[in-house]
């Protein structure tokens, strides 16, 4: 067993506690945001997916790269917007008007009325 | 390690840290949407990082470059596109849909890593280290059970695949030779030779799964169904982690695996089933059973708009019950007009908010804020029940089985749900389009209590009719 592969594995359980953690006591109204922001943060797979596309030579590799670092931004962008519209819905007061969309982490501005 | 790489894998430890500590502030209402921020904060820094590195080492061309910017243009056009036109009743299906994606590119990556090792030949036989085999064929079993698996539950709620149990033909028994196959495969990748046919059993065998063990589970047990599979995913990417020799995958992918699982027994305990339970077949085990004991062929008492109108209006105190059916007739901003209305009128107005009304934990919240109701009359359910004693009008609108006394009792699909106590009110309207049953698929023993007034019309409708009748009293 390699000294890296023994870092990664202490990485992997101290990472794993931490999880179960934050996690403690969460009111039912939260469950499904938090849910979907978790969602979100698996997301980091693009990370792993540019690295394998950065060194895909054979066209089969060019191609699954191609499909991996897809569904990988899929899930960032559209996991971070579609919690970002539920929590919105949380903040804004009875009165108050339609907020301005606020650059880009907040492109979750409302969808178009039907 | 010189400097670069030093400074990108700093960017990833930030990157880290802003999930945990988004993750934590998520945790509580006040602080959520920072939450979420931050935690998207760490991801853009993370995969900011990332790029630098591949751009000062060289390593990859151009047509890598491409392909990245290809499918960083394709994957987050479709993502935002639909993550900002969805409608918020549709969002449970979007996420799981996500998540299906998650996985997938989880999967791949093992996948692809896989190939080029096997391709290599620089390799003895049997010699792909089992550091790296070990956690590949997790990455694939686990990713390709989520793909699958997510797409389906997703299909479910859309309703694109009905929402009741779906019997597999032959069950638990072609389920059983699926995990068999798939476990003698990983073994003999495991021990035996390095094998790309093998890799490939192993991937349809996990896709397969997903299908197999999602189909059967009825729609009322997708949210749980859908967290469960978050936190697999989770775990997939960790895997991922532990093939790349990546740290920020690991920690990211453990981190969503733990908390996911945490999540999911919190979501089961709200609706007192067990994740186990729920997977082995949940509501499917005697579909259609018709619960004994019950006060069977009770008479159903139509009421009409005018009358339902002076209950409300000349009570002191309504609780109004929504439910998924509120929601799919898009009906919350008339409920919002109505309890205004009686409010104007001196009456007490409360929502008895159930810890699964709507789709998902939490989603009858959401689209309730959307119409403004005042967050504190969204009262949970633990917090509520007591009040329905006191309470002059229940109003049920849409909402099915978390309100059927039924599980109260024991041997029914719902018995030992938690409900809102609505039949404890002194009077009971239910708005409702027809007798229909709920997602559990047995009747409502409230719709023949005496107590109960059926008004039968559109969610939306009828609140409108609602509205009118009030005023013009």
């Amino acid at each position: 067993m390699s000294v890296e592969l023994l870092g990664a594995l202490t990485v992997f359980v101290l990472a794993i506690l931490c999880g179960f953690a934050v996690i403690s006591k969460v009111p039912a109204t939260l469950h499904t945001p938090l849910m979907s922001g978790a969602n979100s943060i698996h997301g980091i797979v693009l990370v792993g997916s540019m690295v394998i596309a950065a060194s895909a030579t054979d066209l089969l590799s060019q191609i699954l790269s191609f499909v991996a670092v897809a569904f990988a931004t899929m899930n960032v962008v559209g996991g971070y917007v579609v919690t970002d519209r539920m929590l919105q819905m949380f903040r804004r007061r009875p009165t108050a008007p339609a907020r301005p969309a606020e650059g880009a982490a907040a492109a979750a501005t409302e969808a178009p009325k039907a | 390690m010189d400097l670069l790489e030093a400074l990108v894998r700093i960017a990833w430890l930030i990157g880290a840290a802003g999930f945990v500590i988004g993750l934590m502030r998520m945790s509580s209402p006040a602080t959520a949407r920072n939450g979420n921020l931050l935690s998207a904060a760490g991801m853009a820094i993370a995969i900011g990082g990332t790029a630098v590195l591949l751009a000062a080492r060289g390593g990859a061309g151009l047509t890598a470059w491409i392909i990245i910017a290809a499918g960083i243009a394709v994957g987050g056009g479709l993502g935002l596109y639909t993550a900002r036109t969805v409608k918020m009743t549709a969002m449970p299906q979007l996420v799981s849909l996500f998540n299906a994606v998650g996985g997938g590119a989880a999967a791949l990556i093992a996948i692809d890593d896989y190939i080029r090792l096997a391709n290599l030949q620089t390799f003895a036989v049997n010699s792909i280290p089992l550091e790296i085999s070990v956690p590949t064929v997790l990455d694939v079993v686990i990713g390709g059970i989520t793909f699958t698996g997510s797409l389906i539950a997703s299909g479910k709620l859309m309703g694109v695949i009905p929402g009741k149990p779906i019997r597999v033909p032959g069950g638990q028994l072609v389920t059983l030779a699926i995990a068999a196959i798939t476990a003698i495969a990983a073994v003999y990748l495991w021990t035996g030779a390095v094998s790309i046919p093998v890799l490939f059993v192993i991937i349809a065998a996990s896709l397969l799964f997903g299908v197999t063990m999602v189909l059967p589970i009825g729609g009322a047990d997708m949210p749980v169904v859908i967290s469960l599979l978050n936190s697999f995913t989770g775990t997939a990417v960790a895997m991922a982690g532990f093939v790349l020799g990546n740290d920020v995958l690991i920690i990211a992918g453990a981190l969503v695996g733990a908390s996911g699982a945490i999540l999911t027994k919190l979501m089961a305990d709200a609706m007192n089933r067990s994740v186990l339970n729920i997977m082995i077949g949940g509501f499917g085990g005697g579909e259609g059973t018709v619960s004994e004991g019950g006060p069977e062929g009770g008479s159903v008492r139509s009421i009409g708009m005018d009358d339902a109108a002076i209950q409300l209006a000349y009570a002191s105190s309504v609780i109004i019950v929504p439910g998924y059916g509120l929601a799919v007739a898009q009906a919350q901003h008339a409920v919002r007009e109505l309890a205004e209305l009686l409010e104007d009128k001196g009456v007490t107005v409360n929502y008895a908010i159930h810890p699964v009304a709507g789709r998902m934990p939490g989603h009858m919240n959401v689209l309730l804020a959307e119409a403004n109701v005042p967050y504190p009359q969204l009262r949970e359910m633990e917090d509520i029940n007591p009040e329905f004693d006191r309470a002059d009008v229940a109003l049920v609108v849409g909402a099915n089985d978390v309100t059927n006394p039924a599980a109260r009792r024991a041997g029914t699909p719902v018995s030992g749900m938690p409900i809102l106590d609505v039949d404890h009110a002194k009077s009971i309207i239910v708005i409702k389009r027809s007798m229909g049953r709920g997602y559990a698929g047995i009747d409502n023993e409230l719709y023949v209590n005496p107590k109960t007034g059926m008004l039968f019309a559109d969610a939306k409708q009828g609140l409108a009719d609602l509205v009118a009748a009030v005023k013009a009293l």
